[in-house]
C-alpha cells in the first residue's frame, strides 16, 4: 500500500511541475489549449494527492506499523479518532495536509473563476503549480509519509497532549487558514504576472480571504483552549514561536481585509495590499517552517528534521519573486486617487494597517531574535512575554480604540463637529464604565481599566451603528442584507472587544494562591476554600492515574480534581487540571496539582481564580458568527459582478 | 496496487491531453485574453462603480448622520460630477 501512496505523491509532482511549467508557457504565449491542459494537471495533483492521503489515512485507521510514521505516532490503544488525528500529529503527515488542501483549494478556485476571469486563471494555475511542486518535492524526496519498515509489534504512540479532541480539530483549521492564504496570493501574483491589475483578482479571491482567515482566528482559539485545558499550567497563550506563526498571519491577513476596501472603494493603496497579501502568505510558509524545523525551541517542536533549509530556500526564492513582481509592476499600481483628509474611513483604514503591521512586525521580531543570536553571537537569547504584552498594549489598545472610531467616521471626509456629535454616546458610555470600575475597586489595572472604558466606547459605536442604520433602512435585516460585509465585520468587531475584556479580566484581575496541603488541611482562594481530601491512583493498561481530590466550597460547592497521567507508550506524563466553569459569576476555577503523595496524602496545589476568562471562547463563536454572515453568498454582488465582467468577457 | 497505480497515471496522462484530444487542430488556439480595449473599458466600469459607489455611500452616511447637511452639500456635487463623467465615459453620446 505505501508504494500506491509513493507514487501519488510522484504523481502529484510531476503535475505540479507540468502545471508550473507547461502553465507558465501557455499564459505566457496566451495558448488556450496548452492552458486547459495545465489547468487539468492541476485538478489532477488534487486527485492524486487524495489518494495518497487516503493511503496514509488507511494505514493510521489500520494501525500498519510496517509505515514508519504510522508507528512513530500511533500505537494499538490509540481510538480511531486520535489515530487518525496523528495525520497531522507529525511532520510529514503535516506537509501531506499542506498539499492536499493547496492542491483542492487551487483546483477549487481556478475552476470556479475559469469563465469570468480567463486570463488571470492561466497565471494563477502556474502560480499553484510553483507552491504545490515546493510541497510535492519535499514529500517525495525529504520527508515521505511512505517509508516502510519491518513492522514493529507496536508503535511509539501519539504525545499524551495531543490527545485532545482540540488537537483534532486545532491543526486542520490552521492548516484551512494558512493554506487559504495561498489562493489570494496567487491570484495577486497572477495579476501582476498578467499585468491586469484591476480589481478581478481583489473580487475573485474575497471570500477566499475571509474564510482563509476565520480558520486562522478559530484554529488559533481552538489551540488556547487545548492549551488552557490540557498544558496545565494556567494560561492560554504563552507567546510560543509557533503560536506566533499562526498570529502573524492572521494579522497580516486583518490588515489587507481592511485595506483592500479602500482599493475597491477608491483605487487606493494597490502596491500596499499586493505587499499585504504576500506577506499574510510567506508568513504562512514561515509558520509551516518554524513549526516544522525544529529550528526555535516550542511546545509545538514536536519533531526536529531536516526540512528547515529547504523551507528557509523556498520562503527566500517566494519572497524575492513577489518583490521583484511589484516592483516590476509598479508603474500599474498608481494610485488613482488621493487621501484627501486624515479624518476619513480610509485613513482610520490607514492607522489600523499600520498598528497591525507593526504588532505583526514586532512579533516576527521576537520570534526571529533568538535566531539572530545564535547567527550573530554563537548564543540563543529568546524574548520573554514582557516584550510581546508591551508592544499588545502599545498596538493593541490604539487598534480597540479605532476600532470604535472608524465605523463612525465617512468616507472622503469627515469634519471633526460631526464626528464629535456620533461619538457623544460611546464616549458617555465609557466614561461611565471607567467611574463604575473605579467606584467597585476595579482600578487596581490601569491596563484592565483601560481595556474595559475602551470596549465600552466600541460596544456602544457597533450599537449606535446599527440603530441608525436601521432606522435609516427601515429594518436592521435589510441594513445587514444590503452589506453584509460591514455588518458580520461588525459583528467580529464586537468579538475582539469580548476577546479584550476576557483577557483583560482573566490576566488583570485574577488570583493565585500555591500551597503544600496535607490531608484534610484547606486553603481559601478568592472566596473559594478548597480542602484536601485525598489522592487515590488508578492503574489502567496503557497509564496510571494519580488525582488529589479537593472539595470546594464558598461562591460554588462541589469538588475537583486534579493530578498527572503517566502512559506506558508513550512513556511521557500529561498534567490534569481540575477546572470548575461559573457561568453566571463568568469565572474560572482552575485547580493545578503539581506534587502529590498516595501514601501521606500530601499534595502541591496551585489554585488560581480567573474572572470573564470563559468570555474569550465566547468570543470565540462570535466570531465565527460574524465572518458567517460576512461570508454568506451574495447573489445580489454576484449578478453584479457579472454584469461589470460581461463587457470585456469574450 | 500496481494496477490502481496504472489506471491512476494513465487517468491522468488522459484528462491533462483532453484538451488536444477533443481539439487535435485548433482553428483558434488563442486564450480569450481582454485585448487592451477591453483593459481600458473595465478600468472606466470600475470608475464609474467606485463613483456611484461613493455616491451611494455619502448618501448614507449623511441619512445615518455620519455627515452633516453642510458637508453632504460640499461633498455631493464633484461626486455627482464625476459619477457622470464616468457614465459618459463608457457610452458616449451617438453622433
Amino acid at each position: 500500500m505505501a508504494d500506491l501512496g509513493r507514487a501519488a505523491l510522484v504523481v502529484t509532482f510531476g503535475l505540479a511541475v507540468y502545471s508550473l511549467v507547461v502553465g507558465g508557457i501557455a499564459a505566457r504565449r496566451n495558448e488556450r489549449r496548452l492552458a486547459a491542459s495545465a489547468r487539468n494537471a492541476l485538478y489532477c495533483s488534487f486527485a492524486s494527492t487524495l489518494v495518497a492521503a487516503a493511503v496514509l489515512a488507511t494505514a493510521l485507521v489500520r494501525h500498519d506499523f510496517s509505515f514508519r510514521y504510522v508507528a512513530a505516532h500511533t500505537n494499538r490503544h490509540l481510538p480511531t479518532a486520535y489515530a487518525l488525528s496523528a495525520f497531522w500529529g507529525g511532520q510529514e503527515g503535516s506537509l501531506l495536509l499542506w498539499l492536499l488542501v493547496l492542491t483542492g483549494y487551487g483546483a477549487l478556485a481556478v475552476a470556479i473563476n475559469r469563465r469570468l476571469l480567463r486570463d488571470l486563471t492561466a497565471w494563477v494555475v502556474p502560480v499553484i503549480g510553483g507552491i504545490a511542486t515546493f510541497f510535492s518535492f519535499v514529500l517525495v524526496a525529504v520527508a515521505s509519509p511512505f517509508d516502510t519498515q519491518t513492522a514493529p509489534f507496536d508503535g511509539a504512540g501519539l504525545t499524551p497532549s495531543l490527545q485532545n479532541p482540540y488537537m483534532v480539530a486545532h491543526p486542520p483549521m490552521l492548516y484551512l487558514g494558512y493554506v487559504g492564504l495561498s489562493v489570494p496570493f496567487a491570484f495577486a501574483a497572477g495579476a501582476l504576472l498578467s499585468g491586469r491589475t484591476d480589481e478581478r483578482w481583489i473580487v475573485a479571491t474575497r471570500r477566499w480571504t475571509l474564510a482563509a482567515w476565520t480558520f486562522l482566528g478559530i484554529g488559533q482559539l481552538l489551540g488556547a483552549h487545548w492549551a488552557y485545558v490540557e498544558v496545565g499550567w494556567g494560561g492560554y497563550y504563552a507567546w510560543d514561536p509557533v503560536e506566533n506563526a499562526a498570529l502573524m498571519p492572521w494579522l497580516a491577513a486583518t490588515a489587507f481585509l481592511h485595506s483592500v476596501m479602500v482599493q475597491e472603494r477608491k483605487g487606493m493603496l494597490k502596491v500596499w495590499n499586493m505587499v499585504l497579501v504576500a506577506l499574510a502568505f510567506e508568513l504562512s510558509v514561515f509558520g509551516t517552517f518554524l513549526t516544522r524545523s525544529g529550528v526555535v525551541n516550542s511546545i509545538h517542536s514536536f519533531a526536529k528534521s531536516s526540512i528547515g533549509p529547504w523551507f528557509l530556500a523556498f520562503v527566500v526564492i517566494s519572497s524575492v519573486f513577489s518583490l521583484a513582481l511589484i516592483m516590476w509592476r509598479l508603474p500599474l499600481l498608481k494610485a488613482k486617487t488621493k487621501l484627501e483628509s486624515a479624518l476619513s474611513r480610509e485613513a482610520a483604514f490607514l492607522y489600523n494597517n499600520l498598528l497591525l503591521v507593526a504588532l505583526c512586525l514586532t512579533i516576527l521580531w521576537g520570534v526571529l531574535f533568538p535566531i539572530v543570536t545564535q547567527l550573530v553571537k554563537g548564543e540563543t537569547r529568546t524574548i520573554g512575554r514582557p516584550y510581546y504584552d508591551f508592544f499588545l498594549r502599545t498596538f493593541g489598545l490604539p487598534l480597540l480604540l479605532l476600532m470604535g472610531i472608524g465605523p463612525l467616521v465617512a468616507w472622503r471626509k469627515s469634519s471633526l463637529r460631526g464626528l464629535t456629535r456620533m461619538l457623544a454616546w460611546p464616549i458617555a458610555a465609557a466614561a461611565v464604565t471607567g467611574i463604575v470600575l473605579v467606584v467597585v475597586g476595579a482600578g487596581s489595572s490601569r491596563p484592565g481599566l483601560i481595556a474595559y472604558t475602551f470596549s465600552a466606547f466600541v460596544l456602544t459605536t457597533i450599537a449606535v451603528e446599527l440603530v441608525r442604520g436601521t432606522r435609516a433602512t427601515g429594518s436592521l435585516f435589510t441594513l445587514v442584507a444590503r452589506n453584509r460585509r460591514r455588518y458580520g465585520g461588525y459583528v467580529v468587531h464586537a468579538s475582539v472587544v469580548l476577546l479584550a475584556i476576557g483577557i483583560a479580566g482573566s490576566s488583570a484581575y485574577s488570583s493565585s494562591v500555591e500551597r503544600r496541603l496535607a490531608l484534610g488541611q484547606s486553603m481559601t482562594v478568592a472566596g473559594y476554600t478548597l480542602t484536601n481530601r485525598g489522592v487515590t491512583v488508578d492503574r489502567k493498561p496503557n497509564v496510571t492515574e494519580t488525582r488529589a481530590h479537593l472539595d470546594v466550597t464558598g461562591p460554588w460547592r462541589g469538588s475537583l480534581s486534579s493530578g498527572d497521567n503517566q502512559y506506558v507508550n508513550p512513556p511521557e506524563p500529561s498534567r490534569e487540571v481540575g477546572i470548575h466553569t461559573d457561568w453566571l459569576r463568568g469565572e474560572d476555577l482552575y485547580v493545578i496539582v503539581d506534587e502529590s503523595h498516595a501514601k501521606t496524602g500530601v499534595v502541591f496545589v496551585q489554585v488560581l481564580v480567573k474572572p470573564l476568562i470563559n468570555l474569550i471562547w465566547v468570543a470565540g463563536i462570535v466570531f465565527l458568527f460574524g465572518s458567517m454572515v460576512a461570508l454568506w453568498p451574495d447573489a445580489r454582488e454576484q449578478r453584479r459582478l457579472v454584469a461589470r465582467l460581461a463587457p470585456v468577457v469574450p | 496496487m500496481i494496477v490502481i497505480g496504472l489506471v491512476l497515471v494513465a487517468a491522468v496522462v488522459v484528462l491533462v491531453a483532453l484538451p488536444f484530444l477533443r481539439e487535435p487542430v485548433a482553428t483558434d488556439d488563442r486564450l480569450d485574453a481582454p485585448t487592451d480595449a477591453d483593459a481600458r473599458r473595465l478600468a472606466l466600469i470600475e470608475e464609474r462603480d467606485h463613483a456611484l459607489a461613493a455616491l451611494k455611500e455619502l448618501e448614507f452616511d449623511h441619512r445615518t448622520g455620519k455627515v452633516d447637511d453642510a458637508d453632504y452639500r460640499e461633498l455631493v456635487g464633484p461626486l455627482r460630477q464625476a459619477a457622470a463623467v464616468a457614465l459618459r465615459s463608457l457610452d458616449p453620446p451617438q453622433e
